[in-house]
């Protein structure tokens, strides 16, 4: 009796049962609202951009993993995750070869370097698209207004651009609302920043969705809510404050919060868990960083936007918080550090 | 729910309760998975025809053994007896013949000394009467030498001689004598059976806990999934004994002892340090039931309460089953699949895994979970860890587990152990049980933990030389 081998396993035996790739699949849900209105707002050329991102990125990462003799760690989900965020990131009519150079540069510079999945000191998207930003920076501000007629079926003479030309602007461009501010001080109404119908990068215009897939991730605990509530509350209090000093210089604290890429990188990438601080107190004071860094660049520097600086050297700040802010060990009188 | 026993007469000086939260940080919430036993009552097991009996079954000295091959040996007759002050005695499971004194397989793979015993099989099974341990005129050193006389060590699982626990350090004031009913183990309900069934034995054996420690206030804490336990409890307190019955939310591991004084008394035992440091001492329920069965009748543990579960068994329940029956045996009698590929003694979340159904039951086998081929659950991908703070938020001592793991993997360490309190870790398994990248956190500290250990003792041995 009993002549199967024995499974020998070290305690404990039972598992919470959720997995990293189960993570990464839900954040893929997560932002299928917004790719889904980046098309319906832009049309085909965004659904062009955002599906060469991701080809780009699985396909570096499938590449330089075979290439290094490991077995592919494309079923993971994250590169699909860097690709969609990457394209979310561009101008809707961002020319498709400067999107694929970008996909290998998030994979291969921002992530495998590191040492692949978990090892990546910054957020792989965001090194994607600071190098388009350096290397192209026409391009990644040529803005393009939302919810044109013909938008899906006329393909833009810039986003088919030929491999290493420079793009051919189409006639028609349109500001985002943060450049509009920056430029000619003109504020947007927020009812349309919140809905997402202004010009932007192919997914940053709609807030409502960005939020309702935030809370989507929060409430099955695959997000750390406390990030973006951090970097929100710290833009909105920080805005608020120069609002009341001077309402005619500086724009009011929802235009802040609603407009360019805030909503988008407080909810989808500062909360990459890889370059975010490992404890509640942490976080906050990583987002309130970020927030911090926001304002400071979008009201005294020199771009109309920030957020992708400032989730960057939030991610840099990162190992300095873990290292700084540990909780107390039961048992033990003082943190040390 | 509270019901002070000693009418209002309370000291005031040493009584600062947990009255706020009745928990511990952090934790985890593992499915319960008690329902399919809770409700059965105690049964005795049959006595197996052969009794396997190790001598290493606490945290010790192995007993030295008294008695030679071809020996006929009573129940409850002495085998074997203390090696020192840091060893219990082990006594006869079974009337049988001494077959044989050879070395026997334990669950950690190894063979260690033992003694096989074939069981009459038309024995009454009677236990002789020793000499009682009367709780009017036993000093409290009396009862020590009784409870470690009795073999008698924690049934809670860490089988950790009692005596020991009990004695007093000079300088230090037992207040708080905690009796841990917790459980917080999935799939194990014989501290709750033994609770509903064993009320009196567990009043005389707090009685006995008193006498030794000079324990002013006593604290039963149950989890709130034993509710119709700690009622029952309540209602039998003795209107002379300064006992509460506590109940404290589900979580675990509140049945660890620093979790539970946290629990119960709001104070952190500090790091490296007892429970006696915060003037408490923790006993489990079964263990005290046992010191108030045993100690009247001055006789030795021979039995255990085990919960025996799982979706690979047909009978399960709550058995009396002797030290000493083999596994295999026990398998058998409750009706094992055919095809069981996994079975752990103790609970999911801290038990240990079989290698060898050859082994026996031992004095701190709480339970034996069984698992068919067929609900074993997969073998999951490893991930990188990263870093979602999952077992930060579980850790129940605020380690920073992932921090820990990916030290462990550079071996670092003294890292580990310097910086990062490596060595307060428990090994309760909540880091291991919630990470998402299946990265096996605790068997990385269980092993880091050993490495630091030798280590040590190597530099202290040169230091010596």
């Amino acid at each position: 009796m009993f002549s199967k081998t024995l499974h020998i396993s070290t305690s404990p035996h039972i598992r919470q049962g959720m997995s990293t790739d189960m993570i990464m699949r839900h954040v893929v849900y997560a932002m299928m609202p917004l790719v889904i209105f980046a098309v319906v707002s832009f049309g085909i050329n965004a659904l062009l951009v955002i599906v060469t991102a991701v080809a780009s990125s699985v396909l570096t990462e499938h590449a330089l993993c075979r290439w290094s003799g490991k077995s592919s760690t494309v079923s993971d989900w994250s590169a699909v995750i860097t690709g969609i965020l990457l394209g979310l990131t561009l101008p809707p009519i961002f020319p498709l070869w400067m999107t694929f150079l970008g996909g290998i540069v998030s994979i291969a510079i921002g992530k495998f370097v590191f040492g692949g999945l978990g090892s990546n000191a910054f957020n792989p998207a965001l090194v994607g698209r600071a190098f388009l930003q350096a290397a192209f920076p026409v391009a990644i501000t040529t803005w393009h207004p939302s919810f044109l007629e013909g938008r899906f079926y006329s393909i833009s003479k810039s986003v088919a651009a030929f491999p290493f030309s420079t793009p051919v602007v189409d006639g028609i461009s349109g500001a985002t609302p943060l450049t509009a501010f920056k430029f000619d001080k003109v504020t947007a109404d927020t009812a349309d920043l919140a809905f997402g119908f202004i010009s932007g990068s192919t997914g940053e215009t709609s807030a409502v969705l960005i939020i309702l897939g935030g809370i989507y991730l929060a409430v099955r605990k695959m997000m750390n809510w406390r990030i973006p509530v951090a970097i929100l509350t710290t833009v909105f209090v920080l805005s608020g404050i120069l609002d009341l000093i001077d309402n005619q210089v500086y724009p009011s604290p929802q235009f802040m919060l609603f407009s360019g890429g805030l909503m988008l990188g407080a909810v989808f990438m500062a909360t990459d868990m890889v370059g975010s601080p490992i404890t509640p107190k942490g976080v906050v004071v990583y987002g309130a960083f970020i927030g911090l860094i926001v304002v400071v660049i979008r009201i005294w520097g020199g771009l109309p936007e920030g957020v992708m600086y400032a989730i960057l050297l939030g991610n840099a700040l990162t190992p300095h918080i873990d290292n700084l802010i540990r909780p107390r060990v039961y048992g033990t009188k003082k943190t040390k550090s | 729910m509270q019901k002070n026993g000693s009418k209002g007469e309370k000291n005031s000086t040493d009584t600062v309760l947990n009255l706020q939260s009745h928990t511990f940080r952090h934790g985890v919430h593992p499915p319960e998975n008690k329902e399919e036993t809770n409700k059965l009552p105690i049964r005795q097991f049959p006595f197996s025809p052969l009794i396997i009996l190790p001598m290493q079954q606490h945290i010790g000295a192995p007993s030295r053994i008294i008695v030679k091959e071809g020996q006929e040996v009573v129940r409850g007759q002495l085998l074997a007896e203390a090696n020192g002050y840091m060893s219990v005695p082990v006594h006869a499971p079974v009337s049988g013949k001494i077959r044989k004194i050879a070395k026997v397989p334990v669950i950690s793979g190894q063979m260690t000394e033992g003694i096989y015993i074939e069981t009459f099989h038309y024995s009454g099974q009677e236990v002789n009467e020793g000499i009682p341990i009367s709780l009017d005129t036993a000093t409290p050193e009396q009862i020590l030498k009784g409870i470690q006389d009795a073999g008698i060590v924690g049934l809670g699982g860490a089988a950790f001689p009692t005596h020991v626990k009990l004695k007093i350090p000079e300088g230090k004031v037992c207040g708080h004598l905690i009796i841990n009913g917790i459980e917080c183990e999935p799939y194990l309900t014989t501290d709750h059976r033994v609770m509903l069934e064993q009320a009196n034995d567990i009043f005389i054996g707090i009685r006995y806990l008193i006498k030794a420690t000079g324990a002013k206030q006593v604290i039963i804490g149950i989890e709130g999934n034993k509710q119709d336990a700690a009622d029952h409890l309540s209602k039998l307190i003795p209107a002379d004994l300064p006992v509460t019955v506590q109940v404290v939310p589900v979580k675990y591991p509140q049945g660890a002892e620093k979790m539970l004084i946290t629990s119960l008394l709001g104070k952190e035992v500090p790091s490296g340090g007892l429970p006696i440091d915060v003037n408490a001492v923790v006993v489990n329920v079964a263990t005290t039931a046992e010191i108030g069965r045993l100690l009247p009748h001055g006789q030795g543990i021979q039995e255990r309460v085990i919960t025996i579960t799982g979706p690979g068994v047909k009978k399960k329940g709550n058995y009396l089953i002797p030290v000493g029956t083999p596994l295999r045996y026990v398998l058998e009698q409750v009706g094992a699949a055919e095809n069981i590929s996994e079975v752990y003694m103790g609970g999911p979340m801290m038990g240990v895994a079989v290698s060898n159904l050859d082994i026996s039951i031992v004095k701190g086998t709480s339970g034996i979970v069984v698992f068919g081929e067929d609900n074993i659950p997969k073998t999951e991908k490893i991930f990188p860890c990263i870093k979602c703070g999952a077992c930060v938020d579980a850790c129940p001592i605020s380690l920073n587990p992932s921090k820990l793991g990916i030290l462990a993997k550079s071996e670092g360490y003294d890292t580990m152990a310097e910086e990062f309190h490596l060595m307060d870790c428990f090994e309760c398994g909540s880091c291991s049980f919630v990470c998402p990248s299946n990265i096996p956190l605790v068997q990385y500290f269980r092993l880091s933990k050993g490495i630091i250990r030798k280590r040590n003792a190597e530099k202290t041995a040169k230091a010596n030389v």
